[in-house]
């Protein structure tokens, strides 16, 4: 089966894709969710708690879209406003308290473009997040189950791992709105997804990604107990790692393609 | 990657470039109209205040005007500029508008950055372009604001920086987006070490760069009137159908709702400037 990019975007964005919630169901162990941000509200797009991952307590924070029309209203579509974005980084500062290992799942369309969101600092909530992760003493692991869209999903991705799966997408801005700006016509979505480079095998070979999940029996029994060893080994591996934090500094430090001239 | 640097030998003031370009009046000398006040402005007048008009409206100026109006005559040495911008994802028309804008902005990327004086004190200085794609970040602005922090922290200097910016730059896809982690990581350990960082946002610092470096700073400033924000105004019309008022992500709406710490006016933010590296001893911790 052929696919361009665009239909990618399509299958990233299917109301029946597993959500953040089926994964926390499938892959963990009593999963205490605990909310709020203890400055304005629990948003609701982002799920967070505590949980066991083979018999050691793990954090776990997942952007949920939800399902059904009523559950994706109630959870503003995985469209996080500020609160949803300071939750997450106190649990992860709990998370570093206890020495636990903090595992993301990102699918949000981006980080929600509303007044509220703007008056309480979205762009600091993110700007938060992105220079805390980047210091946290335990490790992170990052798993892109749907759409990955900008800072809103970079803002829980700023790990020691990041996997995508096969049919998620990650990119700086929807191809909608990249044909929309560049070319003034969102129906040129498909020419925007082929040009933004944001396939899965893409956001490997830039760099971005380093592992690609197969998703051909996904929401399956068996699909949920590969992606729980996989985890199982990889915390285990992680957390043995002395260089931790360098790593993950060069891991985000290497990205990126210039030109530079030497100067004589 | 090796650090070449080297030293120019004058800050000139230079040409404004589209905001300050001539309208002719009937008398004859060249005038600017004010969107604000919508009054015709003397060119001369306006350059003698910095692009300032009478009624307080900062009308934006080009990056080395800027560094020649803030840091002490002759002591600008500009650092990374051998850091260039390429076409990584062969993104369609990117390297003809790249061509197109460094001839426009004549400038070679959309930040420029070295080391200063600032009221006879050392610091690292970083001021994005707005003449080049509206100072949006790509590979070569996160690598040279992340190599700038890590020079500052590797010769323990303070780091201020001006702001402006649409976002993210879409034709280097998710190599932009990374550029994010990428500088807040280099600003984290530069702050880790005890050292200081001011940030001015200046008209408009939005999307990527909002949520990222410009937020991060010890102490936030911003000039009148700029526009400060993380979605742009007719996105967040379109998702709410609502209608925005006009103060809505200026930078007196950022200050009252908390995010920065001061507006100040473009000819007092040398002397400021100056004041708080003093009050931080040179931008050390104590």
């Amino acid at each position: 089966m052929s696919q361009i990019p665009y239909d990618r975007v399509k299958l990233a964005r299917d109301s029946k894709r597993p959500t953040g919630q089926d994964y926390i169901k499938n892959i963990f162990k009593n999963f205490i969710e605990f909310h709020g941000d203890r400055r304005y509200a629990d948003d609701k797009a982002i799920m967070g708690g505590i949980a066991w991952l083979d018999g050691s307590p793990v954090t776990v924070i997942a952007i949920e879209k939800g399902h059904t029309s009523n559950e994706r209203v109630e959870r503003n579509f995985g469209a996080p406003h500020p609160e949803g974005y300071r939750k997450a980084l106190r649990l992860m500062k709990q998370a570093e308290k206890f020495g636990r290992p903090i595992i993301c799942f990102i699918d949000t369309s981006g980080a929600y473009c509303g007044i509220g969101a703007e008056e309480r600092g979205q762009g600091q909530a993110i700007a938060e997040n992105l220079m805390e992760m980047s210091t946290l003493c335990v490790p992170v692991l990052s798993i892109l189950i749907g759409e990955g869209g900008s800072g809103g999903a970079l803002a829980l991705a700023v790990a020691d791992r990041v996997w995508m799966l096969k049919n998620a997408v990650y990119s700086v801005i929807s191809p909608e709105g990249c044909a929309s700006i560049l070319w003034k016509d969102s129906s040129k979505a498909d020419v925007a997804a082929e040009s933004l480079k944001l396939t899965a095998e893409d956001a490997k070979s830039l760099g971005v990604v380093d592992r690609i999940l197969a998703e051909d029996d996904i929401g399956k029994k068996e699909y949920f107990e590969r992606i729980h060893s996989l985890l199982i080994d990889e915390v285990n591996s992680l957390s043995k790692d002395p260089e931790l934090l360098q790593k993950r500094y060069d891991r985000f430090r290497r990205i990126g393609m210039v030109k530079v001239e030497q100067i004589i | 990657m090796p650090l070449l640097n080297f030293l120019k030998p004058e800050n000139l003031l230079e040409e404004g470039g589209r905001s300050a370009a001539p309208i002719q009046s009937d008398a004859g000398e060249p005038e600017k109209n004010c969107p604000n006040c919508h009054k015709d402005i003397p060119l001369s007048r306006l350059w003698a205040n910095q692009l300032v008009c009478p009624c307080g409206y900062h009308f934006r100026m080009k990056a080395r005007h800027r560094i020649s109006t803030v840091t002490d005559k002759n002591s600008y040495c500009e650092l990374f500029s051998n850091i260039k911008s390429c076409n990584p994802l062969d993104f369609p028309g990117y390297e003809d508008k790249l061509d197109t804008v460094k001839t426009a902005s004549e400038e070679e990327e959309a930040v420029i950055c070295g080391t200063a004086m600032i009221g006879k004190q050392k610091c690292c200085i970083f001021v994005m372009e707005s003449y080049f794609m509206m100072g949006s970040m790509g590979s070569a602005v996160g690598e040279k604001i992340t190599s700038l922090f890590e020079y500052a922290i590797k010769h323990r200097l303070p780091v201020i920086g001006f702001t402006v910016s649409g976002g993210a730059r879409m034709q280097e896809g998710l190599l932009s987006l990374m550029q994010m982690a990428k500088t807040s990581a280099a600003v984290k350990r530069h702050s880790d070490v005890g050292l200081l960082y001011v940030a001015v946002l200046t008209d408009p610092t939005t999307g990527g760069v909002t949520a990222s470096f410009a937020m991060e700073a010890d102490i936030i400033l911003a000039e009148p009137g700029a526009t400060v924000g993380f979605a742009g105004k007719r996105v967040i019309e379109q998702t709410t159908r609502q209608t925005l008022p006009k103060e809505f992500q200026s930078a007196e709406f950022v200050l009252e709702h908390g995010f920065i710490d001061k507006i100040v006016v473009r000819k007092e933010q040398k002397k400021f400037l100056a004041e708080l590296l003093k009050m931080h001893n040179g931008g050390q911790k104590l």
